[in-house]
């Protein structure tokens, strides 16, 4: 009975415990990280900064958005009126400012070029507003370039409040400007959405029917296990491939036969034969029928065999038992599937680079000209959106708020759309289960 | 219960002859609904009945004892054709229902269990409202108008002994009520179809003493309506329900007959030893 007295010191946990909670700290770590640096960053692209005067040591005078403090004591800021200065942004040390005020009447002049301009204005005529730079040199800016005046200075807290918000709304609602560098992301938020509405409505059918089959009717043989095998391993197949197989097979092969057979008359202009948002949907349904065909199979096999016998004892076919107690059983898992089939298209960028994404679209693929919804159109997508910003914009410094910001709004987009489908899905089961 | 009284045999008759006693006498006399002749069944290759041989009459209730695995409730799914849903069944010999056999291959399996309904051993309504589980079967077989239905869909839940408990709230889930009022359902369920025979797959085993009391009640109104084949491991309750006791082992009809008979007075040894508890 010895053995029993004396417990080793580390029962409730010791290193294994320790080992095990420290990856989960970790892991969560990363996770917070990601998400407070993207929200944060992107929030702060909408924040009103004040307009501080730096008289330089040199004897030249600047209104300067102060970004952020380096170590060494020296200031990055933008300074605005690219086209006088050549550049966007300065950065000073604290030696070469002589002298920071934040006169009251200082105005930022949002404009459709050149970039915002910080400066004074003296009037607002009706063909051109008058100025001055921060040094005092007056200048003329044509009035149909003025966009929006705000005097940062002057703008309270409530008022900054307020001014975020508006941006951040006009960011959601107004189209890109100055070749992305500025406005907002309408058509990317447009593409995306449209992109992944088509691609559920092709891939959930689809899918579930795919695994309907393959979990009612087909016999457990060795083909139809190597078909799951296969259904499952697409998953694993990179999805630039799947862009290659859009290019490829759906652009070149199917969409220039239905250009040689309808669209004749418009050769070589390609109409379906070149990318557009039907493919890049139909690419996208190929690489996420997988994730709906594997969560459909596991909701149908969640459907007890006792309701099935049910339907069979009441007389019920194959199909009707199918149709009106199997299916409605296996929403849950049908729901799950399109959440992650969703969750994925809504992410994925490398097959639209393939299928028809592009950095800036002229024309949304759905407006108000008949037939309202242009399959064959090119559109713009938030994942595309962070590249060609981030990347391809003539001044990335200056766009690098907007790269933050639609990374935000992305993650928030995919964040909306899986809270939405699990909050459907706990109502399905819900239900299914007669709480 | 008084099962500690001194011969479990006699106490079984006993029950058996007051439930005899009193239920009314059947009136359609001796004429089978269901003639099993010969029948062997197989799981793959493993043999599950052996020259099954039995007779059921229309409007009694007949009880199928025996040990597990002895093929009790094979027998009863070979009736109605469920074992056609487990992959490499089959059945040789010949079911005859009025004189069709069930398993020939023109038979319509929809019909057939339409007029030979079925209750499991748990209760399995489907996930959507009492109104809906009950109308199931008339939906799909396009047997009463939307009219007709609310109509029938009441008299089956009186019929189930149901109505009073569910009367207002039709609409609800069937999942929302208790495993007993679920069995209970699952009869009414069964029939909406207006079978002629009731396969009943020891239908009582998953509840509580009180929803299997009115399980049996409801037999009892059942009984003469509708032929009742219930499957049971229950002494007691084959002695309350049934008018006869079909007694299985091993895959084998070993004896059948009026239940008061079979537990006072067996012919069988083996049927004594099951009833008396020595085995199974």
């Amino acid at each position: 009975m010895s053995g029993l007295r004396g417990g080793r010191p580390d029962y409730g946990g010791g290193i294994g415990a320790f080992l095990c909670a420290g990856a989960v700290a970790a892991v969560l770590l990363g996770v917070v990280l990601l998400f407070a640096l993207l929200f944060m960053r992107g929030a702060a692209a909408f924040w009103p900064r004040p307009l501080t005067e730096w008289r330089l040591a040199d004897g030249t005078v600047r209104l300067a958005e102060e970004l952020d403090e380096r170590p060494d004591g020296s200031i990055r800021a933008r300074i605005g009126n690219r086209e006088f200065y050549g550049l966007d942004f300065l950065i000073a040390g604290p030696e070469e400012v002589a002298a920071r005020s934040r006169p009251a009447d200082a105005v930022r002049i949002e404009r459709t070029e050149n970039g915002p301009f910080f400066g004074y204005l003296d009037q607002a005529g009706a063909e051109t507003w008058r100025l001055r730079l921060p040094d005092g040199r007056p200048v003329e800016l044509p009035a149909a370039q003025v966009l929006r005046v705000s005097y940062p200075n002057r703008l309270g807290w409530f008022g900054r409040v307020g001014a975020w918000f508006a941006g951040v709304g006009r960011f959601i609602v107004e189209e890109p400007r100055n070749a992305n560098q500025e406005g907002g992301v309408w058509p990317a938020l447009v593409g995306t959405s449209l992109l992944v509405i088509l691609m559920s409505l092709l891939v959930v059918p689809f899918g579930v029917l795919a695994a309907v089959y393959l979990n009612e009717y087909a016999r457990d043989t060795w083909f139809v296990r190597l078909v799951r095998v296969a259904v499952n391993n697409l998953a694993g197949v990179p999805s630039i491939v799947y862009g290659v197989f859009g290019l490829g097979f759906l652009i070149y092969g199917v969409g220039g036969a239905i250009d040689r057979a309808f669209f004749a008359a418009d050769l070589p202009r390609p109409t379906f034969g070149a990318g557009g948002v039907l493919w890049a949907a139909v690419t996208m349904a190929l690489l996420t029928v997988p994730v709906v065909v594997v969560a459909t199979e596991e909701g149908l096999r969640a459907v007890p065999r006792e309701r099935r016998e049910a339907a069979l004892a009441l007389g019920a076919t194959r199909w009707e038992m199918l149709r009106h107690v199997i299916l409605p059983g296996a929403r849950p898992g049908i729901l799950t599937g399109a959440i992650l089939a969703v969750s994925r298209a809504a992410g994925e960028v490398a097959p639209l680079m393939l299928t028809g994404v592009v950095g800036f679209a002229r024309e949304l693929p759905i407006d108000g000209d008949f037939p309202y919804l242009h399959l064959q159109e090119r559109f713009m997508h938030l994942g595309f959106h962070i590249y060609a910003v981030g990347f391809q914009a003539p001044n990335v410094e200056a766009a690098e708020p907007l790269v933050y910001a639609t990374a935000a709004l992305l993650l928030a987009l995919v964040l909306a759309l899986n809270l939405t489908a699990i909050r459907l899905r706990a109502r399905v089961r819900k239900r299914l289960e007669g709480r | 219960m008084n099962s500690a009284s001194a011969s479990p045999a006699s106490s079984l008759g006993g029950i058996a002859a007051d439930a005899a006693s009193r239920r009314p006498r059947l009136a359609a006399g001796d004429a089978p609904v269901i003639r099993v002749r010969d029948l062997d069944f197989f799981y793959g290759s493993t043999q599950a009945l052996w020259g099954v041989e039995l007779d059921i009459r229309r409007g009694e209730v007949l009880a199928l004892i025996g040990p597990s695995g002895c093929g009790k409730s094979t027998f009863l799914r070979t009736l109605n054709r469920m074992n056609d849903t487990i992959p490499g069944t089959r059945a040789e010999g010949h079911v005859l229902l009025d004189e069709v056999d069930v398993n020939s291959p023109d038979v319509d399996v929809v019909e057939l269990r339409r007029r030979v309904g079925m209750v499991f051993q748990r209760p399995n309504p489907f996930p959507m409202s009492i109104y809906d589980n009950v109308a199931f079967g008339p939906r799909l077989h396009g047997r009463a108008r939307r009219a007709e239905l609310d109509e029938l869909v009441e008299r089956c839940l009186k019929g189930a002994a149901l109505w009073d408990e569910v009367h207002d709230r039709l609409k609800a889930s069937a999942l929302a009520l208790s495993g007993g009022q679920q069995q209970r359902l699952c009869i009414a369920r069964a029939l909406a179809n207006e079978p002629e025979v009731l396969l009943l797959d020891e239908p009582a085993s998953a509840l509580d003493p009180n929803s299997t009391a009115k399980i049996e009640d409801l037999i009892f109104e059942l009984r003469g309506r509708y032929t009742i084949v219930i499957v049971t491991h229950n002494m007691q309750q084959a002695a309350r329900v049934s008018d006869r006791t079909a007694f299985f082992l091993k895959g084998r009809l070993v004896e059948s007959g009026p239940t008061e008979e079979m537990f006072t007075n067996p012919t069988r040894l083996e049927t004594e030893q099951y009833i008396t508890g020595r085995f199974g």
